[in-house]
């Protein structure tokens, strides 16, 4: 299937102000890839990511999803098919119910009637959020309303999903059944983060924004070893390949990792 | 920032009632959007010294609350804070308007006091109309019902974008302002000016939150057109609700009815 493919061509976005966000970005996500952006702040995530579903059009460079070129006329197809999940999800539920927030899509995309009803229902269930569907958005907590979110583009059934920092303002728990959560689905997956233990666990490679600019494109591990370029790029090592902060001894995911066994005694 | 907060969660709370399960709840919002509607028009077009048969009026936001199972006690405090405004807006009346229009024996009452009063009567009765259609109705039904009753779909939709991130406007609000408090330390700060940089500080994330939004919009196939379920339709209950509360409304703004009741009690005992 060659519909879930992600592919940038020497990308470069220069905003009104004259700031050049993006320069040359070139990259190509395979159908079921999850891939992490990561970078310092102000490295272009963002701004690559509004890329992904035409929010931003392009200054120079060129971008397909599946086998379309992104462009107005392959805008709404594109906009199915890319399931975008904001950071704020203050900004992404919108509508007076989650049940209309949830609606919101399958209504654009033209579904009525009991469909649009069981399309709802299961995108709710499939975030385990199903008790939720009357509250109003602002009566929910913080990993509900993450929950909730990611509800709204499930229910537009897309292939490929982008997150911005999906992991950000949540506590430990809702961060932990979240991790769970993205799992599980078998979409292309893109995010951005700064939680880089998150991205070890979800993401077998990464692309390493730097100023703009792809500094590294690879496997996670190979990347997150690689400590000079993670210096460079105001990155670090994330903390559970870090030594251990007791007694100094190495990583409790040393290579090879092999979950489980890793844990070591003091 | 404890009065902003507070106020708020209040507010949410007016929210909640809405999710109620009475006849009063149940009936489409159009029918009680009118009902309200022709209430307001009859009190407010009452003469301005009229008090008396303001009175009766009183039973329609009773008679809802009784069928909406709505916590009296809690909307009534809502009310009453509105009623200083009132007062502000009649309290000079007594003074520029001294001709007496009652004499109780020894004492002389002015037509200022009576357009005084009139004024903060037909205030808590509409404020108590408008609040308790929004307890029974909730905020986003009630544009939804204006917006199949001909108001323009944009307004409609402003609305509901308004009542959902008040909320989040509010909070910002408070946060803002908490912060510049807890750095001023007891003193006003720089006055007005820092308040001015605030709501500046506020538009702009506001704008940049709107755009944000707009782009979630986008990104979920928004193509101008919003729709909303239709759930309930105008039936025979709310033909009857409309109809009969229309012709009380209008019966009692064309004939006194606490006069009249008066007379009749002083005629039984005549």
């Amino acid at each position: 299937m060659s519909h879930h493919i992600v592919e940038v061509k020497n990308l470069r976005h220069v905003y009104p102000d004259g700031t050049a966000a993006l320069r040359e970005v070139s990259f190509r996500i395979t159908h079921g890839e999850s891939v992490a952006i990561i970078g310092a702040n102000g490295a272009g995530k963002s701004t690559l990511l509004l890329h992904l579903n035409g929010y931003l059009p392009p200054s120079a460079g060129e971008i397909r999803i599946g086998d379309l070129p992104l462009n107005q006329g392959t805008l709404p197809e594109i906009r199915r098919t890319v399931g975008m999940v904001f950071q704020d999800p203050d900004d992404q539920l919108f509508m007076p119910t989650v049940y209309d927030d949830v609606a919101f899509g399958p209504v654009n995309l033209g579904l009525s009637g009991a469909e649009l009803e069981s399309c709802v229902t299961a995108a709710l269930e499939r975030v385990g959020a199903g008790h939720l569907v009357k509250k109003a958005p602002y009566h929910l907590s913080g990993g509900e309303k993450k929950r909730v979110a990611i509800a709204t583009v499930l229910a537009m059934s897309p292939d490929i999903l982008v997150m911005d920092e999906p992991t950000s303002g949540l506590d430990p728990y809702a961060r932990r059944q979240l991790i769970g959560l993205l799992r599980e689905f078998h979409h292309t997956k893109i995010f951005t983060s700064h939680d880089l233990d998150m991205v070890l666990e979800l993401c077998e490679r990464t692309i390493v924004l730097d100023g703009g600019e792809v500094r590294a494109d690879g496997p996670t591990r190979e990347i997150f070893r690689n400590e000079a370029l993670l210096a460079e790029c105001r990155l670090e090592k994330p903390l559970s390949m870090q030594g251990c902060p007791v007694c100094g001894s190495g990583s409790l995911l040393g290579p090879p990792f092999e979950k489980g066994k890793a844990g070591h005694h003091h | 920032m404890a009065s902003i907060d507070g106020a708020l969660l209040d507010f949410k709370r007016l929210d909640q009632l809405a999710a109620g399960d009475t006849v009063m709840h149940r009936l489409d919002p159009r029918a009680k959007v009118l009902a309200t509607l022709v209430f307001i028009v009859s009190v407010v077009s009452f003469g301005r010294y009229e008090l008396s048969a303001l009175i009766p009026f009183f039973v329609f936001p009773a008679a809802v609350i009784g069928l909406g199972d709505l916590p009296a006690g809690y909307l009534i405090r809502k009310i009453a804070l509105i009623c200083p405004f009132a007062l502000v807006v009649g309290m000079f009346n007594p003074i520029f308007d001294s001709a007496v229009m009652l004499q109780l024996g020894p004492l002389a009452i002015s037509g200022g006091w009576f357009s005084c009063a009139s004024i903060v009567v037909r205030a808590a009765l509409t404020v108590s109309a408008a609040i308790i259609l929004v307890a029974v109705t909730g905020f986003p039904a009630i544009c939804r019902a204006m917006e199949r009753l001909g108001m323009p779909a944009a307004f409609a939709m402003q609305l509901v974008f308004l009542h959902r991130y008040i909320f989040v406007l509010t909070e910002e609000g408070g946060r803002a302002a908490r912060a510049r408090e807890l750095r001023s330390f007891g003193k006003n700060g720089r006055g007005m000016a820092s308040y001015a940089s605030l709501l500046g500080h506020l538009l702009l994330r506001t704008w940049l939150r709107a755009e944000r939004i707009h782009m979630a919009m986008l990104a979920r196939g928004f193509t101008g057109a919003f729709h909303t379920r239709e759930l309930s339709r105008f039936g025979a209950r709310e033909l009857i609700f409309l109809f009969s509360w229309s012709t009380l409304c209008i019966v009692l703004r064309l004939h006194n009815a606490a006069q009249l009741l008066g007379s009749q009690v002083t005629g039984l005992f005549r």
